[in-house]
């Protein structure tokens, strides 16, 4: 790691007005990438500015029929959080999947989004739920929000405070573990909205990040069985190809998990 | 057996400081003065080294030095050296190529050290590291072992034409032709075993200390033989003699054969510490790890197994390419040789074997023994073919493998090899019981109705421990011998302290060897320490490696505690004026057998050291020695069965059950043996499911880190059933076999063969991946 300056912000505004005092800051949320890549030096912030003790970016809120996560919250506090079980358990179940015990007592909801790793689980739970991100600018609906492998609509400086999910009528998500690194070699999200929508989206799998899945997403609209999936062909054109999955094996497992999903989900 | 001897469940000792964090490892070890070494490492596979500006970094701020390849040369630090020759079929001596600590003119491997930083701390030495420029130019590389032999292909070598080093062969192959001419059915085979990277937990790390006034050298390194290293640094690295050097190795987080080797960067801190005059510190990070710590396996083999119209086997031809890297390391001629061609009789009567092994250049980390050595490489094969004719030749694996046991001992395979003992139908037996294997029909069937691919895959190994009998062993081009050494010392109030050329780095000696004293004389272990890993404390030794050091290494202890107690019966005998015959050891005191008359060994002791009334002629003092030299190898072996299920959809392993049923002969400690089975089959499981160290054609590393080297974790792995059949070993006193190696050997192909049977396809290669079995799955 080279020599960095650490900040700990006690609010949003006092976490923007220092990253606009530095040169080349980075805000600090769970540390589960960032850390990592300072490590290896292969990121050298002037300054970071640890977001963990914000107040306001804790907790979770249900009201009617939105659930709001703060996007400080940790993992393990999304996965016991009762309103989340209650309301949208897929969630829960995603976040309980999500990397080891130590990532989740520290990994953020924030910190995955800011992130967007082509792997990460929660990118998928945004778009298929159709989600709004809320920084302390403005709103940012989920499809508008990711940009393609580790790039999003978010400006320098700009701040994640919180995002709220439509609450679903039904929703699942499964994934195929990455052998080495525990990522999602290929995960999917299933939801069915209580307007009737089916919406998919699948992370892991595709060269371009998170994306949704129209073809299972009409078969689903017609059938919302995981039978209704066996029918559709996936593409392999345009998926992720690695020593730990090729792309037409990844182009199955968006088929494979999207029907495990959609049993999960009920 | 008493309650803490031979055959007890002894909590390990040495376990207190490892769990409550005060173990005490190279890296924790601080000196007045120390320096922090950072090494510049080519980032290419193969490159011309035209300049290196060390200007910048020397300006940088705590930088002491920076030392490069040229100097290290100037300074006539000799070269790497391999300790095992090796004659090709005609003759001719293996052709090796010079390998420098540091990387004068050329570098053949990314990683490959051509200059170090000596800095004030460990992050201002990588700091400048980054600062000082290397100019390379290119060459073309190759990390593939076939196109490595194929004329045209980039030659790492001058002295090593077609990149190979040597072409031997093992076995008779006229009678090998001649039973294959005669065969019923001949079954074909070819298997790749994947190149593994053996990933101790502590990384390697090396501090090195001269003293300028004495003229000597101390140096903590993370080492399984520090004796080898002292001898290997000062007989050939021209770093010191014996005497001026003193290798100690403190605790040590695991080696797997990975810290058998004496590497560039050890020597490096000893040169540095000398020319700079301050102690140097060296620890690897885990990329260091991955880049330069020797690899294990990566053979490419293709067999062919004859069998008669009784399904009996008549001959075996095996063909191997073994791939070993850029540089010969200190035992990686041995291991695709004497390690793995003498082991391929399996445990089967098979008239006739030949073996061709080619061993091959390629730009890549340097390939040596990594546990089990050649060995599970052999029983793979074996057991690969044996699944694979059963399934040609349509009976029962298990059957078959019955069929072809050999029963009757000693045995002489046609490959060197005397097995002296063992019962394979014991553990066979005793495996397929554990299993249910009459059972699995209907469980598959079952399985198959719940929409699962469920499969079974036996495996029955045999190794060869015990390394080795010294004379045997050099007549096969071994440059040491491979005994023991052991000290006893009484202490003069009688407590023991136990001397040890092997070296415990997660082994548990600290607790076994000293059942051995409890058992022979009654004494609580807490009244024993081992004392090992330290050249000025221990007399020469030869370290641990093979499953040898209860075999080996613990019957040199009771050679020496034979002798000691021989003269403590004298002291005893003399004390109470009786016959020195009529003297029996128990429960810590020396009687005369058949009355009440004894005298407790810490009165023994200090008799011997007080001397005030020792027999006629007696020497004072209590302390006794001995070298052991095995007269054979020993041949643990066993059965593994595995059961399983595949998940066609995402061609994702899962483990129904895993049993072992192992014969190690004598066990001294029934956990920690359960405890290296249990390790050792992680290790063969990581490697038929998991791990693999892979090049690109351009030889960069595409797995240097846990985000691509997929290591087995708890949750990869079944909980284990395992068992044990006895034959105790003949060759040594106490009937010991060895158990380090043994899940590493045989457990890969258990597992395979289970997929492979889950599928109903026979090719299928390591590691398994999801991706691979379901692309196999669904091959056409």
């Amino acid at each position: 790691m080279y020599q960095t300056k650490y900040h700990r912000a006690s609010s949003v505004d006092e976490a923007v007005s220092l990253f606009g005092k530095s040169s080349e800051a980075k805000f600090l949320a769970g540390g589960q990438t960032l850390l990592p890549v300072m490590k290896q030096r292969l990121a050298s912030p002037s300054d970071v500015i640890d977001l963990g003790k914000i107040k306001e970016l804790q907790g979770v809120e249900l009201s009617g029929d939105t659930l709001t996560i703060k996007a400080g919250t940790t993992y393990y506090d999304i996965m016991t959080n009762a309103d989340v079980k209650k309301a949208i358990p897929a969630i829960a179940h995603l976040t309980s999947v999500l990397g080891d015990p130590a990532v989740r007592y520290r990994g953020t909801i924030g910190g995955s989004i800011a992130n967007n790793d082509p792997a990460a689980d929660f990118p998928a739970a945004l778009l298929a739920l159709g989600a709004t991100v809320k920084t302390n600018k403005r709103s940012i609906a989920a499809e508008d929000f990711f940009q393609g492998l580790f790039s999003t609509a978010l400006e320098d400086g700009e701040i994640i405070t919180a995002v709220a999910f439509p609450v679903p009528a039904k929703a699942g998500y499964e994934k195929m573990r990455h052998p080495a690194s525990r990522f999602a070699l290929t995960g999917v999200f299933v939801a069915q909205t209580k307007s009737g929508e089916v919406r998919v989206a699948a992370t892991g799998a595709s060269q371009s990040g998170v994306m949704r899945v129209p073809a299972i997403e009409a078969a689903l609209k017609a059938n919302w069985s995981p039978s209704a999936i066996d029918s559709v062909s996936i593409s392999a054109n345009g998926l992720l190809a690695d020593i730990h999955g090729t792309a037409e094996y990844r182009a199955n497992l968006v088929k494979v998990m999207a029907q495990r999903a959609v049993a999960a989900a009920g | 057996m008493g309650v803490e001897g031979i055959g007890a469940r002894v909590v390990r000792k040495e376990d207190k400081r490892f769990i409550t964090g005060k173990g005490r490892y190279v890296d924790d070890i601080k000196l007045l003065g120390m320096t922090h070494a950072h090494f510049v490492r080519s980032p290419h596979a193969h490159a011309k080294v035209k300049g290196i500006d060390s200007s910048a970094a020397l300006n940088m701020p705590g930088v002491v030095a920076v030392l490069t390849g040229q100097q290290i040369v100037d300074d006539k630090v000799g070269n790497l050296i391999c300790g095992w020759a090796i004659t090709s079929k005609d003759g001719s001596p293996m052709k090796m190529g010079a390998w420098p600590a540091m990387a004068p003119e050329t570098v053949r491997f990314v990683g490959q050290a051509v200059a170090v930083v000596i800095a004030e701390s460990k992050n201002l030495a990588r700091d400048a590291a980054e600062a000082v420029v290397v100019s390379y130019e290119e060459l073309p590389a190759v990390a593939d072992v076939h196109a490595a032999i194929k004329s045209g292909a980039p030659q790492l070598h001058p002295e090593a034409p077609g990149n190979q080093v040597y072409d031997w062969v093992i076995g008779d192959e006229g009678a090998t032709d001649a039973a294959f001419a005669k065969a019923a059915n001949v079954v074909k085979l070819d298997v790749t075993n994947n190149r593994l990277a053996p990933n101790a937990m502590e990384p390697r790390a090396a501090l090195a200390d001269y003293d300028a006034a004495e003229e000597h050298f101390t140096l903590y390194t993370t080492s399984q033989n520090p004796h080898v290293a002292r001898l290997v640094l000062s007989a050939f690295y021209n770093i010191a003699p014996e005497h001026k050097l003193r290798v100690i190795a403190p605790d040590v987080g695991g080696g797997f054969g990975s810290k058998i080797f004496i590497y560039p960067e050890e020597m490096v801190a000893l040169w540095a510490s000398k020319k700079i005059g301050r102690p140097v510190k060296w620890t690897g990070d885990r990329t260091e790890a991955f880049l330069t710590d020797a690899h294990g396996r990566d053979h490419v083999t293709h067999a062919e197994m004859a069998f008669d119209a009784n399904n009996k086997i008549t001959g075996l031809k095996v063909k191997t390419y073994a791939n070993f890297g850029a540089y010969m390391s200190l035992f990686s001629s041995s291991v695709p040789t004497y390690l793995y061609a003498t082991l391929l009789s399996g445990q089967y009567n098979i008239p006739a074997i030949h073996a061709e092994v080619i061993g091959v250049y390629t730009n890549t980390t340097p390939v040596d023994a990594y546990r089990g050595a050649g060995r599970p490489e052999a029983s793979y094969l074996i057991e690969r073919l044996m699944e694979t004719a059963a399934r040609q030749l349509n009976v029962d694996p298990a059957a078959l493998r019955r069929n072809n046991f050999i029963t009757e001992f000693p045995h002489q395979t046609p490959v060197i090899m005397a097995y002296d003992v063992g019962d394979f139908n014991a553990s066979l037996d005793a495996a397929m019981k554990a299993i249910d294997y009459a059972g699995f029909a209907g469980r598959k069937a079952k399985a198959k109705a719940d929409g699962k691919l469920r499969g079974i895959g036996v495996s029955c190994y045999i190794e060869a421990c015990g390394i080795a009998p010294s004379k045997a062993v050099g007549s096969l081009g071994a440059g040491v011998g491979l005994w023991e050494s052991a000290e006893v010392r009484v202490n003069p109030v009688g407590t023991i302290e136990i001397l040890t050329g092997s070296h415990s780095h997660g082994q548990g000696h600290e607790t076994t060897f000293c059942q051995l004293v409890a058992e022979r004389l009654g004494v609580p272990i807490s009244q024993v320490s081992i004392v090992h890993g330290d050249t000025d404390k221990v007399q020469f030794g030869m370290g641990t490696y093979g499953s040898r050091s209860a075999a080996v290494g613990l019957t040199a202890i009771l050679k020496a505690m034979e002798k000691m107690e021989s003269k403590a019966k004298k002291i005893a005998a003399h004390a109470l004026e009786a016959s020195e015959a009529d003297i029996v050891i128990e429960n810590g005191e020396f009687k005369v057998t058949g009355t009440d008359k004894a005298i407790a060994l810490p009165m023994v002791a200090l008799a011997a050291y007080t001397a005030h009334n020792l027999p006629d002629g007696m020497e004072p003092g209590l302390k006794e020695s001995a070298f052991y030299d095995p007269t054979n190898f020993t041949f643990p072996a066993g059965t593994y069965i595995c059961e399983l299920e595949v998940d066609a959809g995402t061609g994702k392993t899962s483990f129904v059950n895993f049993v072992a049923a192992d014969d190690f002969g004598r066990l001294i400690n029934p956990m920690i043996v359960e405890g290296q089975v249990h390790g050792g089959l992680v290790q063969g499981i990581g490697q038929a499911l998991l791990e693999h160290a892979i090049y690109d054609d351009n030889g960069q590393p595409i797995t240097a880190s846990f985000m691509d080297y997929a290591m087995p974790r708890a949750d990869d792995v079944p909980s284990f059933n395992l068992s044990h059949t006895t034959t105790l070993c003949p060759g040594n006193p106490l009937g010991i076999k060895g158990c380090g190696e043994a899940g590493a050997i045989g457990a890969s192909a258990a597992v395979i063969n289970a997929i492979t049977d889950a599928i109903g396809k026979n090719n299928l290669e390591m590691p398994a991946t999801p991706d691979r079995v379901w692309r196999t799955i669904h091959a056409a």
